[in-house]
């Protein structure tokens, strides 16, 4: 039996009686009384100065109530990589030049969305055209327009990672080989769109709800571009319809619903139509590979060489992380003693790139993968042998980077190979790849600069027992709200019942980077479980006292009793001893505090997860079309603090990543995005979904709460990986750049039949 | 000018006056305060808007709220009985079968009007009964999984 009584547990998500009724209200759902709606006038221009900007007609128009420019503004540029204010590079309204086809230029409030959209059709923008760059190989040349005033090359950010000689180790490599890769962008298609309904009041008081993954983020950054403290600003995140990364930046929707009710002082609403969302928020990073992997005869990995260049699109956003976070990730989840990545992102006049769920490891396992199976064959090596050769293992150092304790992916080979063995021969035009991966648990860095905690919580036990839980986390789907219930229950000995969370709210909750980067079990978990843990101490003294007792006897709560551990029927009721501690403190409340922040951890993350997935699927010869018939994953995070919970995130990361493998794509003309609409952006649907299987592995992770470490944004990783390597393994042809459509296999098809013909 | 309508609404009649462009979704959120149904797309492409008009699962946003004149609609605030959940929505929550829960709603509605066309479906079935409904999250399995326990007969409604 568990020694846990809540965490483990199949628990219904906090949230889920709201979510099954209807009643959940997200910030799309909200209005307020006399209440404006915004919508924002965009550039359609890829590259252009703006020589003026005539909004006469537009105020006339009736029923139209504000309209702001980039005169309107401080004139601050915004980014979220606040230490470096090269790199805060988006002015969000543009006031002297836009630099993509979706740039702001302009934002108007009215009685009504109709008279909002009528308004944006008589501003009047002058702009003056300037020759632009949609390919970063070519943005990166002499010849390219520059898009930033004194950014050489276009180069917004350049990261080096080294360790070992790889010069020097590729004389001892029997088999060396080089590869190319293009991994292609992907939008976020959040079911929820970004929105915002900001209110600022006659005390210059700021409130804004809006659909974020970081609450304490967007006061922070909307305090600067509005040049208030952010202490008058509230930040509250109601339900928020998904993220996937595309959300813990300032983006248009809040900053100008921030600048319009500013101006007017009424409560401004923006909700993005969906073609903004696809064509002006961010997307994933489309990234150029070009690999070099040494190895001796019986498969040890003895150097790798990482050259990137990155589709930065027209700003910074996280995009700098994510190129960042692709080197590293290169390197995993194997023990190269020789390492060299050089990444490169680049401007160019397209929509900005960013962070997206997997954050760059994606991309990096895709390509890594692939390359590893190719190097498997050629050193005639099975997949899983050459995996296990070079795997890495426990308290496995990367030298200079990053220490890794717990770590089971060993034992998710071992699965993987299993359910292989499992599945026997395969019908012909089927193939089984694999691909290994792993991902961190948050990261360390602080390039936006805070000095709170990474996370931080607050609990308050009230008379009757019931749990206030204050968290800065944000709830964004991915179930933090129960998680981090659950470990609160579990830590102070009540049920999950007990505990009523409120998370993401500026106001009342204390800072927390937010929901990204896999970070919040690990991070707000530790938090939180301090807090409970300091609560639990204040209970635990009144309790003795009651109790009388030895003092070598340990003492502990779990189910509401609070007991002695050996003797556990000697106890008292947790309700009475809250009750008595509260009056013997003078009617104080009993307040828990917590917080976290990683230290001496290396500079990646404090922990990280790992896992094998298995990917199957049947070709179709003639057409090139193929089906994922099925993806067995074996994974391992750490103690399961919510198994429901995971469960969900590797079956969506696997609807999501084969996606991003299989057919997500943003195909482009000139920098005008092709496919903006639901119709046109094909994903996968409930047709197309796979059988999918998880083989959960046991580990324990010491960083963590109970043993937990991230179970999100890791999962999102191998898939692209190991379809591209099952595609191979069924019809034998290698397709390197992604999306792995039908089209692209066909053509490779049938380019290996010519190639056989000729011979 | 504004026309008239008059449609029942999970079981309550209503009069309203409409801009014949107000689309369906528009006056059930806009008008009528029901913001459980959602809007993802605006062009019948992502489900979230899906309500049982008539016993037949629409997306509203591709219907004009005029269209609907006389008729009985469905919403997700309709399926349960006071505090008591549909089989579908205990099902979803046991199954985990959402989780921003954004697409939620269409989701219940479209496996609603489903089970209620027919009540023992395969699993082909049921992926074709929700295929026009876009759920980014969870990957659609545990979807099946919660309406295949209410096919078997796990959950019992409640009268």
């Amino acid at each position: 039996m568990s020694k846990y009584s809540v965490i483990g547990t199949r628990v219904h998500r906090v949230d889920g009686p709201e979510k099954v009724t209807g009643s959940a209200k997200y910030t799309f759902d909200l209005t307020l009384p006399n209440m404006l709606y915004g919508k924002i006038l965009r550039s359609p221009h890829p590259h252009a100065k703006i020589l003026n900007i005539d909004t006469s007609k537009a105020e006339k128009l009736i029923g139209l109530k504000a309209i702001v420019t980039g005169k309107d503004t401080i004139g601050k540029k915004q980014g979220i990589w606040r230490r470096f204010p090269e790199l805060c590079d988006e002015e969000i309204l543009c006031r002297t030049k836009v630099r993509y086809i979706g740039d702001p230029v302009a934002a108007v409030a009215a009685i009504d969305e109709a008279t909002a959209e009528e308004a944006l059709d008589l501003i009047e923008v002058e702009y003056e055209l300037l020759p632009a760059v949609f390919n970063p190989l070519e943005a990166i040349t002499e010849e390219a327009p520059q898009i930033h005033e004194g950014v050489e090359l276009n180069l917004n950010v350049n990261r080096h990672i080294e360790w070992g000689n790889v010069d020097d180790a590729w004389k001892d490599c029997d088999h060396v080989r080089e590869d190319q890769f293009v991994c292609s962008s992907q939008a976020h298609m959040c079911m929820e769109t970004h929105c915002a309904l900001a209110s600022f009041d006659y005390n210059n008081k700021l409130t804004v709800w809006t659909s974020t993954q970081s609450a304490y983020y967007i006061q922070a950054l909307l305090a600067d571009m509005l040049g208030i403290r952010e202490g008058d600003i509230r930040v509250i995140n109601p339900y928020t319809g998904g993220g996937f990364g595309s959300k813990f930046e300032l983006d248009s929707a809040q900053f100008c619903a921030a600048l319009l009710s500013q101006k007017i002082r009424r409560p401004v609403k923006i909700v993005l139509s969906r073609e903004e969302e696809f064509t002006a928020t961010k997307r994933r990073t489309p990234m150029y590979y070009f690999l070099k992997l040494g190895a001796k005869k019986d498969g040890t990995l003895l150097a790798k060489e990482v050259r990137v260049i990155t589709e930065g699109g027209a700003y910074t956003g996280m995009g700098a992380t994510a190129l960042y976070l692709t080197g590293f990730f290169s390197s995993f989840p194997y023990k190269y003693p020789n390492y060299r990545y050089d990444g490169y992102r680049v401007y160019t006049n397209t929509e900005p790139t960013s962070a997206m769920r997997g954050f760059g490891a994606p991309q990096s396992t895709f390509v890594g993968e692939s390359q590893l199976d190719m190097m498997a064959e050629e050193l005639g090596i099975d997949p899983i042998e050459i995996r296990r050769k070079n795997g890495m293992t426990p308290n496995y150092v990367v030298p200079g980077q990053a220490f890794i304790q717990s770590c089971g992916l060993h034992e998710c080979l071992d699965k993987i190979e299993e359910h292989i063995k499992q599945r026997g021969k395969l019908p012909p035009n089927h193939g089984i790849g694999i691909a290994s991966y792993g991902f961190m648990s948050g990261g360390i860095f602080n390039w936006f600069d805070t000095s709170y905690a990474f996370s931080s919580a607050i609990i308050r036990i009230n008379i009757d027992g019931k749990v206030d839980l204050f968290t800065g986390a944000n709830e964004i789907g991915q179930g933090s709200n129960t998680t981090l219930s659950m470990i609160c229950a579990e830590e102070l000995g009540v049920k999950l019942d007990d505990i009523r969370i409120h998370s993401a709210d500026t106001g009342i909750c204390p800072a927390d980077l937010g929901a990204w980067g896999s970070r919040e079990t690990l991070m707000n978990g530790n938090a939180v479980k301090m807090a409970a843990a300091d609560a639990k101490r204040q209970i635990m003294e009144f309790a003795a006292a009651k109790l009388g007792g030895n003092i070598t006897y340990d003492m502990d709560i779990k189910d509401r009793w609070i007991h002695f551990v050996d003797r556990p029927e000697r106890g008292i009721s947790y309700f009475d001893v809250v009750k008595e501690a509260i009056r013997g403190k003078d009617g104080e409340v009993i307040i828990g505090r917590g917080h976290y922040t990683p230290h001496r951890k290396g500079m990646i993350s404090p922990a990280y997860s790992f896992g094998v997935q298995a990917a199957e699927v049947a070709v179709d010869p003639e057409t090139g079309k193929y089906k994922l018939v099925n993806v067995t994953t074996a994974h391992e995070s750490g103690t399961v603090i919510n198994p429901v919970g995971i469960e969900g995130q590797l079956e969506g990361a696997i609807m999501m990543a084969g996606g991003y493998g299989y057919c997500e794509d943003q195909p482009m003309d000139e920098g005008k995005i092709l496919n903006p609409s639901i119709a046109d952006y094909k994903l996968i649907r409930s047709l197309d979904m796979p059988e999918t299987k998880i083989l959960e592995i046991d580990t324990y992770e010491p960083e963590g709460p109970f043993g937990a470490k991230e179970a999100g944004e890791g999962l999102t990783n191998p898939t692209a990986g190991a379809i591209a390597n099952a595609v191979y393994k069924a019809v034998g042809v290698r397709i390197n750049t992604l999306p792995i459509t039908p089209e692209k296999v066909f053509s490779a098809l049938r380019e290996k039949e010519a190639k056989k013909k000729k011979k | 000018m504004k026309k008239e309508l008059k449609l029942t609404v999970n079981g309550q009649p209503y009069e309203l006056y409409v801009d014949p462009k107000t689309l369906l979704v528009e006056a059930l959120r806009n008008l009528l305060g029901l913001t459980g149904t959602k809007r993802g797309c605006n062009c019948s492409s992502c489900g979230a808007c899906t309500v049982i008009l008539n016993g037949m699962a629409v997306k509203s946003c591709s219907i004009l709220a005029v269209q609907t004149n006389g008729a009985e609609v469905l919403t997700v605030e309709g399926l349960a009985n006071g505090a008591e959940l549909s089989p579908l929505q205990k099902a979803f929550l046991d199954h985990g079968s959402f989780q921003c829960g954004f697409c939620t709603p269409g989701m219940l509605m479209a496996t609603t009007a489903l089970l209620a066309e027919n009540p023992k479906p395969t699993k082909e079935q049921i992926k074709e009964g929700i295929d026009g409904n876009i759920c980014r999250c969870t990957g659609y399995n545990s979807i099946i999984r919660a309406v295949t326990a209410v096919v078997k007969g796990e959950y019992k409604e409640e009268k």
